[in-house]
């Protein structure tokens, strides 16, 4: 099932539900004929878009609101904080192209300090899906939810088509226990931390792998109990280093006064190369051959320290 | 509207001018943005907008958003006249025991939506104009922007959007006090002509005196509702009004004045002095 049949469906069956864009229709091309005027195109206005569906909220909607992530988070933030935030409404935020999936349109559209913005928000939920199977199985939990939300969208079908568990909001899913390394990753990088995992299993390594998939609220007691398994926790997103899912451990360990080894894979301080996606992985050393061999590296250098 | 009508409304808007003054002081208010909508305000809640104490959940009701936000002493003043909230509320302006600030909130019944950064309102008028369109109903949705708010770009585009949807259900009342915070507006971002702005952007347009009351209700009674067309009525306001001694000061915006001016504007306002202010408050926030 796609991302467009499942809101199709849900939206079918519930009158509350609005589906806006900002005229980003690409995922969404077939609603308006399903759903007809419950389809709304504000045109290119991120700002005057999330206005409205705090309007339409107001009157008891659930408007399922969509734009390219960087313009939706960024452009739009402080209707998205100031109509959405303050007032607590069901808004849900479904950014396009986040991250390493802006491929090719340079620095203008890549969404890689939104997870740290939209966190910031009081009451709003943030989610990112591995996969577009992933995506489907958050997607009714995520709308049901009364809070406002965003969503790192991300449909990617994958060559290995991984069949996960039911989705519950504040929960990580757990693919594998490891006592030597333990991936922490969200978004379409669960797919090469996934074959990262393969190679470092080949070469006789125990190995960890949680898809977050909530990353607000997150699975604090997971990370805390992970962090008392494993030698090596590694965080892997495609999002600055500041404010994304390294800085979340930061303040869990912190929170709960203790501390672990925590190597983390993201964009320090600089945008990322534009071209296409799997150029973007390779250049970024974001491939599961880099991935597995940065991961390596660390650990060995801990086990030195440790001797 | 007859003699008797006419003479009642401007004894409200008085009382809620009387509101206004006195909360211009223990940390003040902004005084002349408010005094200039509150006719606009005592308007629409007595003789125009369904809605009463009685059917603010109603989903029938029409909605009031005040868009500039800073003149919510206006609309605190009046909904405590009508009985939306006890008077005595109003003393705790400022105060944590209460939810009574410088910009409005949804904890006081009668306001629909918090506002206080610019050019948000617009668009959330939009959301319930398109909502109401959905349902057929009827409600009508008032948003009153300032015309300092116009500078802001998500005014324009919601007005375009607003179109776009054929939102004939929503009204623009524009408080035409011609003061951005500290400046006159054409001597900073020049709007006029502004009925042909607003004509260009395909609205129909009235242009009225904001402060008579039968020029209000023959502007508000003529809105079609069926042109497909969002409707814009232009008040030409004066920023101060009814206090001679900070009409149209650049100066006195946000005010904070002392016990004794106050009284001495409470005197002004009925005709009985002209105040004389000492306090300095040209404060910008």
């Amino acid at each position: 099932m796609t991302y467009e049949e499942l809101l199709t469906e849900i939206a079918l069956k519930d009158e509350r539900i609005i589906v806006m864009t900002a005229e980003n229709r690409a995922l969404i091309r077939n609603m308006p004929k399903n759903i007809g005027n419950r389809f709304i195109d504000t045109g290119i206005t991120e700002q005057t878009m999330i206005g409205a569906a705090a309007g339409l909220a107001l009157r008891g909607r659930i408007p399922v609101v969509h734009a390219l992530a960087s313009f939706l988070t960024m452009r739009a933030f402080e209707f998205i904080r100031t109509d959405l935030g303050i007032s607590n409404l069901p808004v849900k935020l479904c950014g396009f192209i986040p991250g390493f999936l802006s491929d090719g349109n340079g620095p203008t559209h890549q969404a890689i300090e939104d997870v740290s913005l939209l966190r910031g928000i009081p009451n709003m939920q943030v989610f990112a899906p591995a996969d577009e199977n992933d995506l489907v199985a958050m997607l009714p939990e995520i709308i049901n939810s009364k809070s406002p939300a965003y969503i790192r969208i991300n449909h990617r079908k994958t060559d290995y088509q991984y069949n996960h568990t039911p989705f519950e909001i504040g929960k990580a899913e757990e693919i594998s226990k490891g006592n030597d390394i333990t991936f922490l990753v969200y978004g379409l990088l669960f797919e090469n931390t996934m074959k990262a995992k393969a190679i470092l299993e080949e070469q006789g390594y125990s190995v960890g792998l949680i898809n977050i998939r909530s990353l607000k609220p997150i699975d604090e007691e997971l990370i805390l109990s992970i962090a008392n398994e494993t030698n090596l926790i590694v965080t892997v997103e495609d999002h600055f280093l500041t404010g994304g899912l390294y800085s979340i451990l930061a303040e869990i360990f912190l929170k709960n006064k203790m501390t672990a080894n925590v190597f983390p894979m993201a964009l320090r301080e600089r945008w990322f190369k534009p071209a296409l996606l799997s150029e973007v992985l390779e250049y970024e050393e974001f491939t599961p051959e880099k991935i597995a061999e940065h991961s390596i590296r660390e650990l060995e250098l801990l086990l030195q320290k440790t001797i | 509207m007859d003699k008797t009508k006419i003479k009642e409304l401007q004894e409200l808007a008085t009382r809620v001018r009387e509101h206004i003054i006195r909360m211009s002081t223990n940390g003040g208010c902004f005084t002349g943005a408010s005094l200039s909508c509150a006719d606009l305000i005592v308007y629409l809640y007595s003789e125009y907008l369904n809605v009463n104490t009685n059917n603010l959940k109603d989903p029938n009701r029409d909605y009031l958003f005040l868009s500039k936000g800073h003149d919510v002493p206006a609309l605190y003043g009046t909904l405590a006249e009508l009985g939306f909230i006890e008077k005595d509320r109003l003393k705790n302006h400022l105060l944590t025991k209460d939810s009574i600030y410088w910009h409005p909130n949804v904890n006081i019944p009668g306001i629909e939506f918090h506002s206080g950064s610019l050019g948000h309102l617009p668009s959330v008028g939009i959301g319930v104009a398109m909502d109401c369109k959905l349902k057929n109903q009827t409600n009508r949705v008032i948003v009153i922007t300032g015309d300092g708010e116009m500078n802001e770009g998500t005014f324009w585009e919601a007005i375009l959007v607003a179109n776009a949807y054929k939102l004939d259900n929503l009204v623009i009342l524009v408080d035409r006090n011609h003061f951005q915070a500290n400046i006159r507006t054409e001597d900073l971002i020049p709007l006029e002509p502004l009925v042909d702005k607003f004509k260009a952007f395909n609205c129909t347009v009235n242009r009225i005196d904001g402060h008579n009351f039968e020029a209000l209700e023959a502007a508000f009674k003529g809105l079609k509702y069926d042109s497909g067309k969002v409707n814009v009525i232009i008040a030409d306001t004066i920023r101060g009004k009814g206090l001679p001694s900070i009409e149209e000061r650049a100066d006195r915006w946000f005010c904070n004045f002392n016990a004794d001016e106050i009284q001495d504007l409470l005197k002004e306002l009925h005709g009985e002095l002209n105040a004389t202010l000492e306090s300095e408050t040209l404060i910008v926030r």
